[in-house]
């Protein structure tokens, strides 16, 4: 193989990742700038991904790298100086506050590829975030796949309709120009490559990369076990509970993951389009099986997830989807239970899985505040390691700063910590989740939204490993709040929240005592019969 | 009377040690002490005014900078310390970010926090964001708690919004300074009063945790050099760039962490001034790392947070951050001992593991069979095997041939030629797509930057950077083996404070302003004034400014005018350079206040211009030509041959004791009169 394309290629995916640095350096939304939840790739002329930042989370990161097939096929005849829009749940990346903006790459007057890239707002209008919609038309505005700039002139009738649909306008134009610019630099610095190796296209480099992690992929499904296996798990859900079902099937070639069996859509908004499955499908598999080789259109090809249409993780327009998350993060906790019986020893036990975030209105004497926050719990204990505590996982998303929170609006964080006995015995131990505790000011009242699973099923164990904590959510005076929806909070009263630790591994009999020693020591575990 | 100053670096492996004289130099580098690291210094000490012919008790100043500080927070040898802070937040320094820096690894280890679960205590107690009073600290609490804290010979403490409010830390620390005499305290509202409590926690903590030991050598040197007759004022170079008291060093010895480095850029920042040269990007090139600096104007850039102790190949988010004052470098596993090898997908991996200096590469025979980057630049011909080191290391090309087919060669089906190349060009493209991340971080286009490279390893690669990156100037200065110890002696007595309190520009409080930037004024100029009580000290205020909303800011020098309007056209002004274009309707806030206070510069006498020199043309070496991919011939003479207005067109090869220059073809080097090779891309 030659140097230069070895070369072509670490560049791609280092522009790819200045890509990313330059929209979280002029991004205004929290969600953006603060947790990182975006994405950025390059693709080539027919759409195929060949680079992404491994800044990102899996939802985007693998949805996206389907969508400009979509915009291939919509836009039309494409010319430089074009940047496209949607965000289509199904064509982009599964509910309507994620951006996704492509720019086609046009190198001596030909085109020659795209840069592609997504960005989770703040606000899109509609109900505004959470899970209360009926139908997506309630969750906010629709932007079908259209240009955003036709030869380099922005379309000002869009940006006006946009500016009229939402709450936070200012920010949010001003995200979409932050997904453009970046677009734009990862295109300069391909031009440059290109001119520097003379090339006249990504052709050649594009089979290359294609070729090399297509193989690589295939050689570790290969030297799996020819063997099928089926998942199950039970989660909270919003209306009913929710039974995710798969099965696995390893080929010579290709792994099958099929959720048939899983329950239907929910009534609210919940609901997972197939894309998203794809995605944290296809991530479980991945990190599984296939770590260490880049996310490109052919590393994920071999890895083929299907859902049945009108299930709850295939649910078609116009499902409800602005908190697809909450049942996406937990798909690949089932995909792990039938992986586990293929490969013993290799997988998690069930963790937290879908983050712990939360929304506040808050309503003061003279203004209103919306205040978004992430969290996570625990993660599932591995085969030899204790799960980790209070990390997100499996998505890739940071928290933000409690000051920083309390300077975004009147909210008083009392409690942000580690919740002792919470992680799952077993010979590993599952990672703690944590407490928190919010309120506002005197003279303030706030509406809680909560985005919680693991309220009546907590993670469970793996091989003889308990289950981990469940999540409790309840206002100071000790009444219980539900996993998903808003209520108000009364004057001088606070929200108390303990989220869900990870499952334990392996039977508790047979953790060493030092490690005994060490959680008592640490306080991770405060219970007398350990 | 001639000033002498004496110039200290304490490195991972060597110890350097510069002595000026007047104008002129006297280096030496002493294997680094770890045990008593004061003794490499006296050696080194002894050799450099012997060379000299100086007495010790001449030396008018002693600068020093050091690694000690970052390896203790690296290996986790600190002192034995407690950290006190908000019931409800007892895990701020655990629970990090609560991400993962590696989203694929299953197994996956987060590095510990630095103290230990156990040793963190919580008070009932609780500030606002404003500053404002929530719950009060209850004496009695602290009273109880010190009970508990016999044990420990450090103490951190560091509340929720304490930058905004300090009373509740400072409280505490006079009860357990009643208390405990003899026990370190270090104050988050001191130490780093920013906001974002994880970093300003750690850095507190990190503060504790090396202050017991840092204040211990820093006294025993003091005392040596003294019985060594050099008892002269010592000065420590701290992370910013500045210089500052061994006494203010004692209490904030996390403000050295980096500032062997730091060096480094203020080397290269005087070069630039001395060349007139507006924009440099140093590049400093080791043996196991590789750092990436900008300097605009002669000044380095700054940050405010920065991350060390990495734990996973050098990923971002996988060390701690440390929010002081400090140059801003990107830091990579890329240097001359880096490993080559094959990753499952047949792609050439170059580092971050290191050979080190034992084994080393494979070419000094002492056991490395892997190869390393000094084995692809040996068989690429860019060093003389008989001349290595000034001829102290033999290097062993079938060593390196060997080594290069049975890693990388028979894997990829590639000769020994190309699988060298392929790793150097790899190593190369790794430290290019730093600097070019780095700069966009920065906002700044690498477009019309001059390249200064200085280190062992940085004169071999700089060229082929150069052509990856499109700058088409490099200058190679000389001492470039010792550059940071020679740096100390360029810097300025310094010292940045800041403050986090953000104020919306639609309200802006010119009284509050006005107060603030006082007492950082005071705070800043009495630093400063303890080293150097007689001189000028001039001050530059920066705030720190974004639009209400966003997540990053950007600095903006202070205007004339201390009120809302003036503010906001700097900050439009410098929010357009970087950006493009202001965004209409949205509010302006300033988040930090920063204001530094520093001696002026030593005055630079610039370059003069080269003479028209002889063209030289050196004796005929084969050299790897990337363009054609095979060796060619090139020009190979001494450094000393480019005298000034000598040139050499490349291909060529330029060597001396300490390092090696390559020309690549299609550049041309040209002998300067202060020493330096300046390397230009032939119009």
């Amino acid at each position: 193989m030659s140097v230069a394309n070895q070369i072509i290629w670490n560049r791609l995916i280092a522009i790819v990742e200045e890509q990313a640095q330059a929209l979280v350096r002029t991004a205004f939304s929290t969600s953006v700038r603060e947790a990182g939840d975006l994405s950025a790739g390059v693709y080539d002329q027919a759409g195929n991904m060949l680079a992404q930042a491994v800044t990102g989370t899996p939802g985007h990161v693998n949805a996206m790298a389907e969508a400009v097939g979509h915009f291939i096929r919509e836009i039309g005849e494409m010319h430089e100086g074009d940047t496209y829009i949607t965000n289509d749940p199904w064509k982009g990346t599964g509910h309507l506050h994620d951006i996704t903006v492509v720019t086609p790459v046009f190198h001596k007057a030909r085109h020659v590829g795209f840069f592609a890239c997504t960005a989770h707002v703040v606000d899109i209008g509609g109900r505004g975030f959470g899970a209360d919609g009926d139908s997506v038309y309630e969750e906010g505005l629709q932007i079908p796949i259209m240009r955003f700039a036709d030869r380099g002139m922005v379309d000002e009738t869009l940006i006006r309709i946009i500016r009229t649909n939402t709450r936070t306008p200012d920010q949010l134009v001003g995200d979409i120009y932050a997904l453009a610019a970046c677009n734009d630099v990862g295109l300069a610095r391909l031009r440059d490559t290109l001119e520097e190796y003379g090339a006249d296209d990504l052709e050649e480099i594009s089979a290359f990369i294609l070729d090399a992690s297509r193989t690589a992929t295939i050689e570790r499904i290969a030297a799996l076990p020819r063997a099928s296996a089926k998942g199950h798990m039970r989660i909270d859900g919003y209306t009913a509970p929710v039974d995710l079902h798969v099965r696995l099937e390893t080929h010579d070639d290709h792994i099958l993951c099929d959720f048939a069996g899983t329950s239907g859509t929910d009534p609210k908004g919940i609901n997972v389009p197939e894309v998203y499955t794809r995605a944290y499908a296809a991530y479980a598999l991945k990190c599984t099986i296939a770590p260490d080789i880049p996310n490109n259109t052919a590393s994920l090809e071999p890895f083929r997830v299907t859902a049945p249409r009108g299930s709850i993780l295939n649910a078609p327009r116009p499902a409800p989807v602005a908190l697809r998350h909450i049942i996406g993060h937990l798909i690949p906790d089932t995909v792990f239970d039938a992986l586990d019986q293929i490969l013993p020893g290799r997988v998690p036990a069930e963790g937290a899985g879908a983050l712990c975030n939360f929304q506040l209105s808050i309503f003061g004497p003279e203004s209103e505040h919306e205040v978004l926050t992430f969290n996570s719990g625990g993660t599932g204990a591995r085969p030899t390691l204790d799960g980790l505590n209070a990390t997100a996982f499996p998505s890739g998303v940071m928290t933000m700063p409690v000051e920083a929170t309390e300077h975004s609006g009147p909210v008083i964080i009392w409690r942000k910590e580690l919740r002792a006995d919470s992680g799952g015995e077993g010979t590993c131990r599952g990672g703690l989740g944590q407490h928190m505790e919010v309120g506002v000011p005197d003279g303030h009242r706030f509406v809680f939204s909560a985005m919680f699973d693991r309220v009546d099923h907590p993670a469970r164990g793996r091989a003889g490993g308990g289950a981990g904590a469940p999540t409790i959510v309840e206002r100071s005076d000790g009444t219980r709040l539900g996993g998903k929806g808003r209520s108000a909070v009364p004057e001088g009263q606070t929200v108390r929240l303990a989220f869900p630790g990870g499952g334990g591994y392996g039977p508790p009999e047979k953790r060493p005592e030092e490690a005994r020693e060490r959680d008592r020591r640490l306080g991770y575990v405060s219970r007398e019969d350990e | 009377m001639t000033a002498i100053n004496l110039g200290v670096d304490i490195g991972g492996t060597f110890t350097d040690v510069v002595l000026e004289v007047g104008e002129r130099l006297h280096s030496t580098k002493v294997l680094t002490t770890y045990a008593a690291p004061e003794e490499a210094i006296l050696a080194g000490l002894a050799q450099v005014c012997a060379q000299a012919d100086v007495e010790p008790a001449r030396i008018t100043r002693i600068l020093h900078g050091t690694t000690l500080a970052t390896n203790a927070l690296i290996e986790r040898k600190g002192a034995k310390t407690a950290f006190i802070t908000t019931d409800g937040f007892r895990d701020v320094i655990e629970m990090r970010t609560e991400s993962r820096f590696e989203q694929y690894d299953l197994n996956l280890v987060l590095p510990d926090p630095l103290i230990a679960r156990d040793c963190r205590f919580t008070l009932h107690e609780r500030v606002d964001a404003g500053g404002n009073v929530l719950i009060p600290l209850d004496d009695a609490e602290v009273e109880a708690l010190a009970a508990r804290l016999e044990d420990f010979d450090s103490i951190a403490i560091g509340f929720l919004h304490s930058y905004a409010n300090p009373e509740h830390e400072h409280r505490v620390a006079d009860i357990l300074a009643a208390r405990f005499p003899a026990k370190s305290l270090s104050l988050s509202s001191e130490v780093s009063p920013q906001i974002r409590e994880y970093e300003r926690f750690n850095t507190t903590c990190a503060n504790a945790y090396v202050r017991p030991m840092m204040a211990d050598y820093l006294g025993r040197l003091k005392a040596r050099l003294a019985e060594a007759g050099a008892d002269c004022p010592v000065f420590l170079m701290h992370s910013g760039g500045g210089l500052m008291s061994l006494e203010a060093a004692r209490q904030f010895p996390v403000r050295l962490v980096e500032s062997g480095p730091a060096g480094g850029a203020i080397f290269a920042a005087d070069l630039a001034r001395r060349h007139g040269l507006d924009r440099v990007l140093s590049f400093d090139m080791g043996g196991t790392t590789a750092k990436i600096c900008l300097i605009r104007g002669g000044t380095p850039k700054t940050a405010r947070v920065f991350e060390v102790a990495r734990t996973y190949r050098f990923k971002k988010g996988s060390g701690m951050p440390i929010s002081i004052p400090v140059i801003d470098m990107v830091e990579i596993g890329a240097g001359g001992g880096s490993l080559g090898s094959v990753d499952a997908l047949g792609r050439i991996q170059a580092g971050p593991e290191s050979a080190g200096s034992e084994p080393g590469p494979a070419a000094y025979g002492r056991g490395g069979s892997r190869p390393a980057v000094t084995d692809a630049d040996l068989i690429l011909g860019r060093l003389d095997p008989d001349n290595f080191a000034g001829g102290s290391i033999p290097l062993k090309p079938e060593a390196s041939e060997t080594a290069l087919a049975e890693h990388i060669g028979q894997r990829l089906d590639l000769d020994a030629l190309t699988a060298a190349y392929g790793l150097s060009e790899m190593v190369d493209e790794n430290m290019a797509n730093a600097a070019r991340v780095h700069a966009v971080e920065n906002g700044e286009d690498l477009a019309g930057y001059t390249m200064i490279a200085f280190g062992g390893a940085a004169p071999l690669h700089a060229g082929r950077l150069c052509e990856k990156l499109g700058l088409t100037r490099l200058l190679v200065p000389p001492g470039a083996g010792v550059g940071s110890a020679i740096g100390f002696l360029r810097a300025p007595y310094a010292y940045e404070a800041t403050r986090s309190l953000v104020m919306r520009l639609d309200a802006f409080d010119a009284e509050a302003a006005r107060e603030l930037l006082a007492a950082l004024r005071d705070e800043a100029e009495s630093f400063v004034r303890d080293c150097a009580p007689e001189a000028d000290i001039s001050t530059e205020t920066v705030l720190h400014m974004r639009y209400r909303g966003q997540g990053w800011d950007i600095p903006v020098p202070l205007p004339d005018r201390l009120e809302a309007g003036a503010i906001q056209e700097a900050f439009e002004a410098a929010y357009s350079n970087l950006f493009g274009r202001t965004v209409a309707g949205l509010v302006p806030e300033v988040t930090v206040w920063a204001l530094s206070a520093a001696t002026p510069l030593r005055p630079i006498e610039p370059v003069a211009g080269a003479p028209a020199g002889e063209t030289a043309t050196g004796t005929e070496r084969q050299l790897f030509d990337a363009s054609t991919g095979a060796l060619a011939a090139a020009g190979a003479l001494e450094r000393t041959a480019l005298g000034d207005g000598t040139v050499i067109a490349g291909p060529a090869i330029v060597t001396e004791a300490e390092t090696t220059i390559i020309v690549p073809r299609g550049f041309t080097a040209k002998g300067r009169a202060d020493g330096t090779i300046d390397i230009r891309k032939s119009s």
